[in-house]
């Protein structure tokens, strides 16, 4: 659609150099990354023998950070800058710069956070005062007297339904008072073009539309791409600050990682996202590592240097969070994830050395939830890459797993997952984010008829409760349908507002002008809870249960006789209604149009919110009772899967993602086997893999450790610093969990066998 | 019975000391008369299953479907499944209604290189049924496998051995004293059956469990290394660690749990265990 600008190919030319060795293409002289990078890459079909240890710079720079960390774990945050923060606010920061191959931290010093006020100020002023920070006066004044936020602009447009649905849990987790995140800027374009080259392109798109009428979308539109433009020339300064010149394209591996990086690290300046991922850098940067190593001026040692330098930048990003926000998601979450492996849409694979030395980083610097490293699994992977991704979660417990197989259809091959579970294409699509709603409270609101189980007030429309003392599953069916009707129409209608209100006050300037200017939106929905509501409804059409009604004649209790069929066992009586209750959300919430045309999607995924949900709620039928946690995303309830692991992987695998595109997640904890050969357990672990994904399986968090462990680290956490574990859609360090949070994990099944 | 002659510490006392006024006390340790006849074999005959998992890792090569089934004549006193000693402890289930189940992982086990174990209980008391499941399996292209004491080993005859890929054969003791003392049965059908397993080349993994002050005496562990070094088709032994796990169910069924204040063997006793069995050149896990 657009017309070819010359300016373009004349910076081309002028960077040949950075370019020398590379296979040409329309990808010279246009953005775009898959074509460069199918042209170039060179996929990796071995084992991970190549690798190599840790030098001792990269120990030495790990190491300088521990009593920071330490000192952070035990105050809560280190430090913090109250410079509001953008991609200029704050001078270069540095861990020890003498020994840094890759340079940039978000403030002036490690782990200190900045403040991020157009969110909203009431967040950032509860964030300071909860670690015991006051406020600077004037800033307060500003963010609330002469600077509005995203979070005064939602509140403005709220409905008092939304209001009242919110407040009583139905609704949790908006991103209405912090940054939506789960937007990932095509980082690289600024390593293989350099900033000039995509000014120049911005500009293109910016005059594709100079002669279109001015309606509001098209005012909206000019205004961000000249934002955008804004933002790319204050990341060369940012840049030039640390002493690079990223104006011109990367020449050396050690450059593509740099300038890669400082994009990220722009975006983090501006963004404090709820889920603030990489994308997936390690198969482009391995093409600058392999013409590096061709050429001899790096060694397989430097090349995982360079990716150690790395990663440890990303395991100190960090976001000032509100004590709810920890609530929610707790343990500093930030979501690099990084994508690795997966096979492209000609049949070779996309792994590289490169995702091996991204693994490695787990060896050498030991295991850590960031960056959130997640593997494209194909049954068709290379066997080398396939074993040593388990041998890395045997040891590590810090990957997730995700099906390469179902998202390269809808996707393409050159998508990543922005926090946990979400694919989208790099740098073409982005997604409004929209936490979840609670389906078990849900249920209980068509039993009482839109009273809320806990508070008895009249959230919901005012329908009649369920009367008589059995219920029937038809009537019960009956009474759902309109309750969901209800939710869904409140959901999407707050999900607009917030979204309309991001836009306005807290438009992600940086990330979005590495994005095309016409990219694809998605409304990303959510469902909590779904085995409860899954296992209630089957124990009401399986078994005979009996509401009990408190004196005001709400439901707050079930008498439950006889068996029924859970979520988990592979048993279609069970799953199918799993299926139709994911399926029937979705089909509610595509009838409410939203916000800038965006597509609806839906995830089963809970990050650690489970435990939030699940406090607000009141007992339900399958025999939960008020406030016990929800089992987290699409696990089966605790202890109700009772034939094993496999079994639990089947059912979960039935979840039809053509209804929950934005991903549905499972976390399965194994007991360490003592049994057969380390190549015995990671071919079963394999199979395993294999097995889950060519069933339909999504995604599958994998932690290998001992219940006794995790008891150990609650009573002595300074003994566990690093001890990492996976929850829903990410992994965080075990003691940074809340107490709740910790028991929580502790109390869910764990596999004796896998 | 004598004194402890390898270090055990344990006299076998399990026989009634069932608690009072509980539905297992009294004759929950006698061996019934469905623990032991023979079934009629039939199309598609009933069998007694207590349940099963899928994905076990600890049951044979692979990912596993495990069925565990009902009825034994070992009283073992570390036992964990105390309610499936008899066979109606189980359900009645017939074998299409099992293989049903099955099918449904044949696809996946299959990718995992797994297949199916039938445990117990001892399986060996409900032959014809583990030989049609085993049958339907072998039709479905799955590896099958038998975890087993051995102490039925005669009613099977060596062209039905020859149909069953791999045994995992427990062997408790290779002291016949102890070996009594430890599951109120004698030592020698084991003994038997591993034999003929190994005159037959049938592939066997054996598995020994490691209790302190019960199994754990230097004579006893040697003896049993003796006897795997003698086994042509050993492929390995796993050394089970002993583990408090069943306890619950002893209390369930309101019987006297003889071990309850036994410790999982320790990291050195484990190491010192595996060493007997690896200076014979065996493979040990």
């Amino acid at each position: 659609m657009a017309t070819k600008a010359t300016a373009k190919t004349e910076a081309a030319r002028t960077d040949i150099n950075a370019w020398t060795g590379f296979a040409p293409g329309s990808w010279q002289t246009r953005v775009n990354l898959r074509e460069f990078i199918q042209r170039n890459y060179m996929p990796y079909e071995g084992d991970g023998d190549f690798l190599a240890g840790p030098t001792d710079r990269t120990r030495g720079l790990w190491k300088t950070l521990q009593p920071l960390l330490a000192q952070e774990r035990e105050k809560g945050i280190l430090d913090v800058s109250q410079v509001p923060s953008s991609i200029l606010a704050h001078a270069p920061g540095y861990i020890d710069k003498a020994n840094e191959l890759i340079v940039g931290l978000q403030t002036d010093a490690p782990l200190k956070r900045a403040i991020m006020p157009f969110g909203g100020w009431r967040v950032v002023a509860a964030s300071l005062e909860s670690y015991g920070y006051k406020p600077d006066p004037a800033l307060g004044e500003i963010f609330s007297k002469y600077r509005k936020t995203h979070n005064d602009g939602v509140f403005d447009a709220y409905t008092p339904d939304i209001r009242k649905a919110r407040s009583s849990g139905i609704v949790t987790g908006l991103p209405d008072a912090y940054g939506r995140g789960r937007i990932i800027g095509d980082y690289r374009r600024v390593a293989l073009y350099g900033v000039d080259f995509l000014i120049t392109d911005k500009e293109r798109e910016r005059h594709e539309i100079d002669q279109r009428h001015s309606t509001e979308e098209i005012i909206r539109l000019r205004e961000e791409l000249s934002e955008q433009i804004r933002s790319l020339k204050e990341l060369k300064e940012m840049a030039k600050s640390y002493g690079y010149d990223i104006s011109r394209p990367a020449i050396t591996a050690r450059e593509a990682i740099q300038w890669t990086y400082f994009a990220y690290l722009a975006a983090i300046k501006q963004q404090n996202g709820a889920a603030m991922s990489a994308g997936r850098l390690s198969t482009f940067w391995d093409i600058y590592i392999e013409r590096d190593l061709r050429a001899g001026t790096l060694t397989e040692k430097e090349a995982q240097e360079l990716i150690d330098d790395v990663v440890i930048k990303w395991r100190i990003v960090r976001f000032l969070r509100a004590p709810e926000y920890n609530q929610l998601f707790s343990g500093d979450p930030v979501w690099v994830t990084e994508v690795l492996g997966g096979m492209g849409e000609d049949g070779r694979t996309l792994v590289t050395k490169s995702a091996f030395r991204m693994l490695n980083t787990l060896h050498n610097l030991g295991p850590a939830p960031e960056p959130n490293l997640t593997v494209f699994w194909s049954p068709r992977l290379p066997e080398g890459f396939k074993a040593f991704a388990i041998k890395t979660s045997i040891d590590t417990s810090s990957i997730q797993y995700e099906s390469d197989d179902l998202m390269r259809p809808k996707f393409g091959d050159d998508c990543a997952i922005a926090c946990c579970v979400s694919a989208m294409r790099i740098g073409k699509q982005m997604q409004f984010f929209g936490a979840r709603v609670n389906l078990p409270k849900t249920m209980l609101y068509a039993l009482n008829g839109g009273r809320d189980e806990v508070s008895g007030e009249q959230i919901g429309p005012n329908l009649a409760p369920v009367a008589g003392d059995l219920l029937n599953y038809d009537e019960v069916m009956e009474r759902l349908d309109p309750m969901m009707d209800w939710l869904a129409k409140t959901y999407v209608n707050a999900l607009n507002c917030i979204h309309y209100m991001h836009d306005k006050y807290c438009y992600e300037a940086i990330e979005m002008a590495l994005h095309d200017r016409d990219v694809v939106r998605t409304m990303a929905c959510g469902i909590a809870g779904l085995s409860h509501a899954t296992d209630s409804l089957s124990a009401i059409k399986y078994a005979k249960v009996r509401p009990v009604r408190d004196t005001k004649g709400l439901i707050v209790d079930f008498q439950v006789d006889g068996e029924f069929p859970c979520f988990g066992n592979n048993d279609d009586r069970a799953d199918d209604i799993a299926k139709q209750l994911v399926s029937t959300m979705m089909n509610k919430i595509r009838m409410y149009p939203a916000y800038r045309g965006a597509v609806h999607t839906q995830s089963v995924l809970t990050i650690t919110s489970n435990v939030v949900y699940g406090k607000h709620t009141g007992t339900t039928p399958d025999g939960r009772k008020k406030g016990d946690p929800f089992a987290p995303g699409a696990n089966p309830s605790n202890g109700r899967d009772t034939h094993g692991a496999l079994a639990a992987l089947m059912s979960v695998a039935k979840i039809p993602y053509d209804d929950a595109e934005d991903g549905i997640s499972l976390t399965l904890s194994v007991v360490p086997s003592a049994l057969g050969s380390k190549e015995e357990q990671i071919a079963r672990g394999v199979g395993a893999l294999d097995a889950y994904f060519s069933s339909g399986g999504f995604h599958v968090n994998i932690n290998v450790l001992n219940r006794e462990t995790l008891q150990d680290a609650m009573k002595h956490p300074e003994k566990y610093p690093q001890l990492t574990i996976r929850v829903s859609g990410y992994a965080v360090n075990f003691v940074k969990l809340t107490r709740e949070q910790q028991l929580d994990v502790i109390n869910r099944t764990f596999h004796g066998n896998l | 019975m004598s004194g402890p002659r390898t270090g055990s510490r344990y006299e076998l006392q399990i026989t009634r000391q069932g608690t009072e006024g509980s539905k297992a006390a009294g004759d929950y340790y006698a061996v019934q008369a469905g623990d032991v006849e023979e079934i009629e074999d039939e199309e598609d005959l009933v069998g007694y299953v207590h349940s099963y998992e899928v994905g076990s890792t600890v049951d044979g090569p692979g990912l596993r479907f495990v069925g565990f089934l009902t009825g034994c004549l070992l009283r073992c006193q570390y036992c964990h499944n105390p309610d499936t000693w008899h066979k109606h402890n189980g359900r009645p289930v017939t074998v299409s209604r099992v293989m049903q189940e099955i099918a449904k992982y044949a696809q996946v086990l299959k990718i995992s290189k797994g297949g199916v174990t039938l445990s117990g209980g001892e399986p060996m008391v409900q032959r014809p049924f583990v030989l049609r499941i085993f049958r339907h399996c072998k039709a479905l292209g799955l590896h099958t496998c038998m975890d087993t004491s051995g102490r039925l080993g005669a009613r099977f005859s060596d062209q039905e051995l020859m149909e069953i890929d791999l045994n995992l054969l427990d062997i408790k003791s290779g002291d016949p004293e102890i070996y009594e003392r430890v599951t109120h049965q004698p030592l020698q059908p084991t003994l038997d059956y591993a034999r003929r397993l190994s005159d037959l080349g049938r592939p066997m993994w054996v598995r020994f469990v490691l209790v302190p002050g019960l199994t754990d005496g230097w004579d006893n562990v040697e003896r049993v290394a003796d006897i795997c070094a003698s086994l042509k088709s050993l492929q390995r032994v796993e050394i089970l660690r002993f583990h408090q796990m069943g306890k619950a169910k002893w209390d369930k069924l309101g019987l006297a749990y003889p071990l309850a204040d036994v410790d999982t063997p320790s990291a050195e006793l484990r190491e010192r265990v595996r060493g007997q069995f690896r200076s014979r050149g065996l493979t040990v896990y």
